[in-house]
């Protein structure tokens, strides 16, 4: 008896190529209805420019997906995921000749010998994976896959049915080989799946061979397109729309997305509404973003708010509306058009617990955002009114006196009362502006932080002014809190001061200050933070430090979000720190694009969220397991943040924090501080 | 309904460091920002929600001149509809009543169901509004933080009274109350809504549209003259408590029971 392809085959007196035929044209039309029905939503979405920079993109698909970059950021499950994947890319040829195999009666295998030993080994692989992430899934239970009860089921039974479908996938082509080779007495690739079916089918006579053969031909076929029209049903859809989800993915780091891609800002004030308050205010890449959640759970795993108990699960954000939307727009039945999100899918609470640290983005394998929904969703907030009383205090005086706390303008310059000159225009020009935004030029504590960047500036030998009553907020947390109207009016103050005061490069110590001139701000002159400076000064041998007093303490250096994740600005803290002589320093667990944030800066101090504990006495509590004494930041909220912790968990005297540039300057050697501004040209202030 | 909320123009006691002038008989008006009286912003945020529920519309009024214009726009943003200016040089140096007078013009002639005033001026007294309802013969409830509306014109107010709890009053329709701050959440105005309403106009009503004789408001009208003002001096007997942070709040329990703050 000769196995011959299963287009020829009858079964149940139906040949077998049109029982397929029409397994096919059924499975690809449903398929068909069904991706139709999951882009409604996005047409009628808000418009996004994402066709910029091909190559870019194609980089990105490169690395991300076809690479698997971030996966194994996660050893485990991503060794795992990178297995599974590779072993999908070997098995898609297969998987598509065997569906010729049922129309056509050309048996061959493309791809030769090779191919066939590699794709058997292939889905053993996938096979045995999918029993591993099985048993991981309901016997060792991973922290993250947790449901918590706010937010509905456990999703584990829809993780493992999904597994199995795959292994059915596995072992049914593993069988539609096997009982062939049985049949024919062929050899299989030693110790693979379909070699083992084959063992075990040494004693079967032809007759059940052949039933074998064409039942698990069938089995494959049913399951492949049951697959197919399964996945857009959940988690497992990203395997088609992960690759457009990554080749549309925001390329740049630190922005945000302009309030509506189709409308200049000068033209805002004609919209009718602002932000996102319904499902179709999103963009249609955010609702794709949705689609293409694969319900891994890094990125609330890493998410401060979320491990200190707040309202916000980014998870569970981009699960629930992708609920939403698969309620709204339903494969059978009518489209619904939108309610208000806000109060019904999210709370307030949810939406205003982000502190936008951007440790979810960082995480995504599928490099989702959330920090530009989130913000949309502000904006629609901001423009209802719906604004926490604690924050419309803050707003209200950044509007009438460019600063959160309603102090004076024309003593934003009181902490610079050693005589720092002030570049108002009136001929006192400079070649540097030390910008120094409101926390650090109002703050008693955080003042420090100033006088500290303007010695170190000095000594550096550096020509710089600052603003001082003519500055105003830099607004990089106005914008982040959906107030985009007063930010731009903020921005267009500074922009002017800044044009005005002629300067050839600005230099910040505030990272907020430091994200928003680099990112949200337009044709400035070149911006860096104080590390960066110091770093370059230190490389060129100009500044030199006094070795620490206490060469007992132990130093850890925290990433401030916008210096670090945002900006990628890990390197040059650590190296000043390195070069004071005597100073010890420890990783925390989290540091560097994993660092945790402190709580949030800007108008986050002012929000206070239902938390568990505090995001800083978290921090702290890693600082205290990494060994250190001594915690050193590089920013004004971070500092404030963690100075709180240290108080509110009761360590202090067992744990300081410090400002980079606070300790910079009280290392300072005095003695080449003089030399280095003769040689240097440079003029004290 | 139609609701009319008196607001005022306050200097942002949050935004401003306030001093006395050398004269002593006003504070520094250099340099100060104004914003509107936070307890007018309840009664509007108040308004805007009664308006919701049953219909109607709220006009926010102001007595003073052009720069007051601001806080009338901002409530506006807010959501109200009308926003009237009540300016003329007679009305200028008016004492509580004087003002009262204003705005009962104003009442006589527009007619409302329900006048709403903040519980007081940040620089005021508490008192235009109860003499307002006195010279309309309306009703009257000071310290109010709830309103819920009932059948056939009436009204169930809370108010507050001593030690913080609350009376349950009920109140005939057209009437006068002045509105506790924390009686809601006001919501917030952006910079985009009172830019959309900047070209709204604000009709601004003076003594002769009101029939109000001059004689009876502004200065020479005024029975209460204001002769100083003075910081309270530095008063004696701060203690700062010392030790370990579970004897400060032992030693603090203590002090506070025996001086009666802990009931």
């Amino acid at each position: 008896m000769d196995f011959d392809s299963p287009a020829r085959a009858t079964y149940w007196l139906i040949q077998g190529r049109i029982l397929f035929i029409a397994l096919y044209v059924l499975g690809t039309a449903c398929f068909a209805w069904i991706v139709a029905k999951r882009l409604t939503p996005l047409r009628r979405a808000r418009k996004d420019f994402r066709l910029d920079r091909p190559w870019m993109r194609i980089e990105r698909i490169l690395q991300y997906w076809l690479g698997q970059w971030r996966h194994p950021r996660y050893w485990g499950a991503g060794i795992i995921h990178v297995l599974i994947f590779a072993g999908f890319l070997i098995l898609a040829m297969r998987a598509f000749a065997l569906l010729i195999f049922g129309v056509s009666n050309n048996l061959v295998m493309p791809g030769g010998r090779a191919y066939g030993i590699v794709r058997d080994y292939a889905a053993t692989v996938v096979f045995a994976l999918m029993i591993v992430a099985a048993i991981r899934r309901t016997i060792f239970k991973p922290q993250r896959y947790r449901v918590p009860a706010r937010f509905g089921k456990d999703r584990t039974a829809g993780a493992v049915f999904l597994l199995a479908l795959i292994a059915v996938l596995m072992a049914a082509d593993g069988l539609f080989d096997a009982a062939r080779a049985a049949a024919h007495a062929e050899s299989l690739p030693h110790g693979s799946l379909s070699w083992a079916f084959q063992k075990g089918l040494f004693f079967a006579s032809l007759q059940t061979l052949w039933a074998l053969y064409l039942g698990a031909y069938l089995l494959h076929g049913l399951t492949f397109f049951f697959l197919l029209c399964y996945r857009p049903f959940g988690v497992q859809f990203h395997v088609e729309t992960s690759l457009f989800s990554i080749y549309f993915a925001k390329l740049e780091r630190g922005t945000l997305k302009p309030v509506r891609w189709d409308v200049s800002e000068a033209d805002l004030d004609q919209v009718k509404s602002l932000g996102v308050k319904t499902f179709e205010d999103f963009t249609w890449k955010h609702i794709l973003d949705f689609y293409s959640c694969a319900d891994c759970g890094r990125c609330s795993d890493q998410c401060p708010s979320n491990t200190a108990g707040r309202a916000l699960s980014p998870r569970f954000f981009t699960l629930k509306a992708r609920d939403y939307c698969y309620q709204h727009y339903p494969v059978l039945g009518r489209s619904g058009n939108g309610t208000r999100l806000v109060g019904s899918l999210y709370s307030e609470d949810e939406i205003w617990s982000c502190t936008t640290c951007g440790s979810c983005e960082a995480e995504c394998p599928l490099l989702i955002e959330y920090i530009d929904k989130i913000v949309d969703l502000r904006r629609g907030l901001i423009d209802e009114g719906k604004v926490p009383q604690s924050l419309q205090k803050p707003l209200k005086a950044l509007e009438s006196r460019g600063n959160p706390y309603g102090k004076l303008e024309k003593k934003r310059a009181d902490w610079a009362a050693c005589g720092i000159r002030i570049l108002n225009g009136n001929g006192n020009r400079a070649d540097t502006l030390y910008f120094v935004d409101s926390i650090t030029s109002y703050d008693e504590r955080m003042q420090a932080i100033g006088r500290a960047t303007a010695r170190i500036l000095g000594h550096a030998g550096l020509d710089f002014g600052i603003l001082g009553a003519c500055e105003r907020d830099s607004g990089h947390d106005v914008r982040r809190f959906g107030e985009e109207m007063l930010f731009l009016s903020l921005r267009e103050h500074n922009a002017e001061a800044i044009r005005a005061s002629g300067v050839r490069r600005i230099v910040t110590a505030d990272p907020h200050a430091f994200n928003a001139l680099q990112h949200d701000y337009r044709d400035l002159p070149p911006v860096e933070h104080i590390s960066q400076v110091i770093a370059r000064e230190v490389e060129a041998g100009a500044v030199r430090f006094e070795p620490v007093a206490n060469p007992d303490d132990v130093y850890t250096y925290h990433d401030p979000c916008y210096l670090g994740r945002h900006n990628q600005v890990f390197d040059e803290p650590r190296k000043v720190l390195d070069a004071i002589p005597g100073l010890k320093r420890v990783e925390m667990r989290r540091c560097r694009d994993r660092s945790f944030c402190c709580g949030g800066g800007g108008l986050a101090l002012f929000y206070e969220p239902k938390e568990e504990e505090r995001i800083g006495v978290k921090r702290v509590r890693m600082a205290a397991e990494a060994g250190a004494s001594v915690i050193v930041t590089a920013c004004p909220f971070c500092l404030t943040n963690i100075e709180d912790a240290i108080k509110v968990a009761g360590m202090e005297g067992t744990i300081a924090a410090i400002d980079l540039a606070e300790l910079v300057e009280k290392q300072l050697e005095p003695r080449l501080h003089e030399s280095v501004l003769i040689s240097r040209g440079g003029r004290q202030i | 309904m139609k609701i009319l909320v008196c607001i005022r123009r306050v200097p942002d006691t949050s935004e401003n460091e306030i001093e006395l002038n050398r004269a002593g008989n006003d504070i520094e008006r250099d340099d100060l920002v104004y914003s509107v009286n936070e307890p007018d912003n309840y009664a509007v945020e108040e308004a805007l929600q009664i308006v919701q529920k049953a219909g109607g519309e709220v006009t926010v009024i102001t007595v003073g001149g052009e720069e007051d214009e601001e806080v009338l726009r901002r409530e506006m943003a807010m959501g109200a509809h009308h926003g009237v200016l009540l300016s003329d040089d007679s009305f200028a140096g008016s004492d509580g009543r004087g003002i009262a007078t204003i705005l009962k013009a104003f009442v006589e002639k527009d007619g409302y169901d329900l006048i709403l005033t903040g519980v007081q001026a940040e620089d005021g007294g508490a008192q235009v509004g109860g003499m307002l309802a006195a010279m309309l013969d309306y009703p009257f409830a000071s310290l109010v933080t709830s309103i819920e509306l009932l059948e056939g014109g009436k009204l169930q107010i809370s108010r507050e009274i001593e030690g913080g709890s609350r009376e349950m009053n009920e109140i005939d329709l057209p009437c006068v109350l002045s509105i506790q701050t924390g009686i809601n959440e006001p919501r917030y105005v952006g910079m985009r809504g009172i830019r959309q309403v900047a070209s709204v106009p604000i009709p601004i009503v003076g003594a002769s549209e009101l029939d109000l004789e001059p004689a009876l408001v502004g200065a020479a009208a005024a029975k209460v003259r204001r002769l100083d003002y003075f910081a309270p001096p530095a008063g004696k007997g701060a203690r700062i408590l010392q030790g370990s942070r579970e004897e400060i709040a032992g030693e603090l329990f203590e002090l506070l029971k025996a001086k009666g703050g802990l009931n």
